[in-house]
């Protein structure tokens, strides 16, 4: 006598690139955020650690509640949102129509891009002196470290981009009797579009880092001034709450672009 | 030169291309003569290399020959122009736009809109509107090339390239990368096509089958330098159906095209190659 029939076995989790359910995926990502978080309050509470150099997460919530009700946190944010909006914008106005040119025509390329690629190997960082000495620590000053550190690179993938786009794509126009301005403008636009966003969206990561970085040596407001200042008077807690803070908006950035992707693009987005 | 009648479609004369990078020094075309008659459906075949595609390309106006002329309708190629209409072998649809989007794609552009009335635009449309019911996919009408079958995606292209009734449809191995059975299917569209629309059809292959099943006339080219080996009519009514190719005069000329091929493609020495190897591992 034979068994009867097992039901099929569900597929083990741990297939090499295999499927996972949303279920699952959510509480693997429930537990790659949690873990930490828990450790991180364990650590704190116990006697190993001095509350001064690690406070625990109720304390820093805490903090960040006092930040955002007697001191001024939307006014340090806000400054910072503005600082990365100003120079990102700058970069991406300037960035699209050059990456686009060099993507499109192989003398731009060759006129532009070996200099964009040396310049973006000075890092921006090195920059700074320079800058407060032309700018001071004025708002220029931050802009202009936030466009240093990230106008080359959003060149250079721009234009990468444009290259991207599928050559018969481009023939196609070609024997449909388009103009140069109407390939670029119908085609590689249109066809690059959706990964030009996605490097928008990395670049504005950047334009997050080069702000700190801008805020930490010459500024006087900020989240970033914030946790330089707080520093001096071991104010660890407000360390952490700016660091976590500029996370969470850096991330709740991230996830617009995305959104944005999703809504301007669904050709791209599964079926229908 | 400028004076002269010619009477066919397409005329190529001692027409000769070397790429600018080529280090062998070998000519991707050579001294290649070649006359398309009005309506013919002719088609080129031949081993990789052998400069069929590049061929196609130079009568798109895609890439230049480096000697030699080709005319159409009497007048020299020398650009891409909306009366030579190509159809590419994959990923030449615009997956940002619909599939009637795709169609009427050409019909948004300066050189195809001179003086526009509105009458002109719903003939366009009627148009767009009859090649999608031509193609069968009239149901999909809004839907993105992404979700359709390649062979669909095909469809479409072509569609999408008859649009501006193009006297002449070049076609770069448009259906290299579907499956045996779609293949069938867009080979009976594609006559289909040819007979109402009346249009030139210069069609490049790989497949031997599929050169002989559409063509009027098959052009076998050599690599090594690319050039035309030889021109055969093919011996069977203008009008086909699926079962002409068990007929014999079809499968005397495959056999016949497929065993010049071999020769030419160096499988020979492949061949000897082999010999030599299998000796080697059975002497150890």
């Amino acid at each position: 006598m034979s068994a009867p029939p097992a039901s099929p076995r569900r597929p083990s989790l741990w297939v090499i690139a295999g499927p996972l359910s949303r279920r699952h995926y959510w509480m693997f990502a429930a537990i790659g955020l949690l873990v930490p978080f828990i450790l991180w309050a364990a650590l704190s509470a116990s006697a190993w650690v001095d509350p001064v150099f690690l406070p625990g997460p109720a304390r820093v919530f805490a903090r960040l509640a006092t930040w955002l009700i007697e001191d001024d946190l939307m006014t340090d944010a806000g400054i910072s949102i503005y600082r990365v909006m100003v120079g990102f914008l700058l970069s991406a106005v300037l960035a699209l129509p050059l990456g686009l040119l060099i993507g499109a025509f192989r003398p731009v390329e060759a006129l532009l891009e070996p200099l964009t690629d040396f310049i973006r190997y000075m890092p921006a960082v090195a920059f700074i002196p320079l800058v407060m000495l032309w700018f001071g620590i004025e708002e220029s000053a931050k802009i202009s470290i936030i466009f240093i550190g990230t106008f080359f690179q959003m060149v250079l993938m721009v234009a990468e981009n444009v290259r991207l786009v599928p050559r018969a794509q481009i023939e196609a126009a070609q024997t449909m009797g388009a103009s140069r301005e109407e390939i670029i403008r119908l085609v590689l636009l249109q066809s690059a579009k959706p990964a030009i966003l996605d490097t928008l969206r990395i670049t504005m990561g950047w334009a997050w880092t080069y702000l700190v970085v801008a805020e930490l040596v010459a500024a006087n407001s900020g989240l970033g001034y914030s946790i330089l200042k707080a520093q001096r008077f071991l104010k660890t807690d407000v360390i952490f709450g700016g660091i976590i803070l500029i996370g969470v908006i850096g991330l709740l950035m991230d996830q617009a672009f995305r959104w944005l992707h999703r809504k301007a693009f669904p050709y791209l987005h599964g079926r229908g | 030169m400028k004076n002269e009648i010619l009477p066919s479609k397409v005329t190529i004369r001692h027409l000769g291309k070397v790429y600018d990078g080529s280090t062998t020094g070998v000519a991707a075309l050579q001294d290649i003569n070649l006359s398309v008659e009005h309506n013919e459906f002719i088609t080129l075949v031949g081993a990789s290399g052998c400069g069929k595609s590049t061929l196609l390309r130079i009568l798109a106006g895609l890439e230049y020959a480096t000697s030699g002329e080709a005319y159409c309708d009497g007048k020299r190629i020398d650009g891409p122009g909306a009366e030579r209409a190509m159809v590419f072998q994959h990923y030449s649809l615009y997956p940002w736009l619909s599939v009637l989007g795709n169609i009427k794609f050409s019909r948004g552009l300066k050189a195809n809109r001179g003086d526009i009335t509105s009458s002109d635009v719903e003939a366009a449309s009627g148009r767009a509107d009859a090649l999608l019911n031509l193609i069968g996919l009239d149901k999909v009408a809004d839907s993105f090339p992404n979700q359709l079958s390649g062979g669909m995606q095909q469809r479409v292209a072509i569609a999408r390239a008859l649009l501006g009734r193009p006297s002449m449809l070049l076609m770069d191995e448009p259906f290299g990368a579907l499956d045996a059975q779609s293949r069938e299917v867009m080979h009976d569209m594609i006559l289909h096509i040819h007979r109402i629309e009346k249009t030139t059809i210069v069609f490049v292959t790989h497949d031997v089958e599929e050169a002989i099943y559409l063509g009027q006339r098959v052009v076998l080219m050599e690599p090594r330098p690319g050039r035309i080996h030889s021109i055969y009519p093919v011996p069977l009514p203008r009008s086909r159906d699926q079962d002409m190719k068990h007929t014999a005069p079809f499968r005397e000329l495959k056999a016949e095209i497929l065993a010049r091929i071999r020769e030419s493609s160096g499988m020979a020495t492949d061949l000897e190659l082999l010999d030599k190897l299998c000796a080697q591992s059975s002497a150890m």
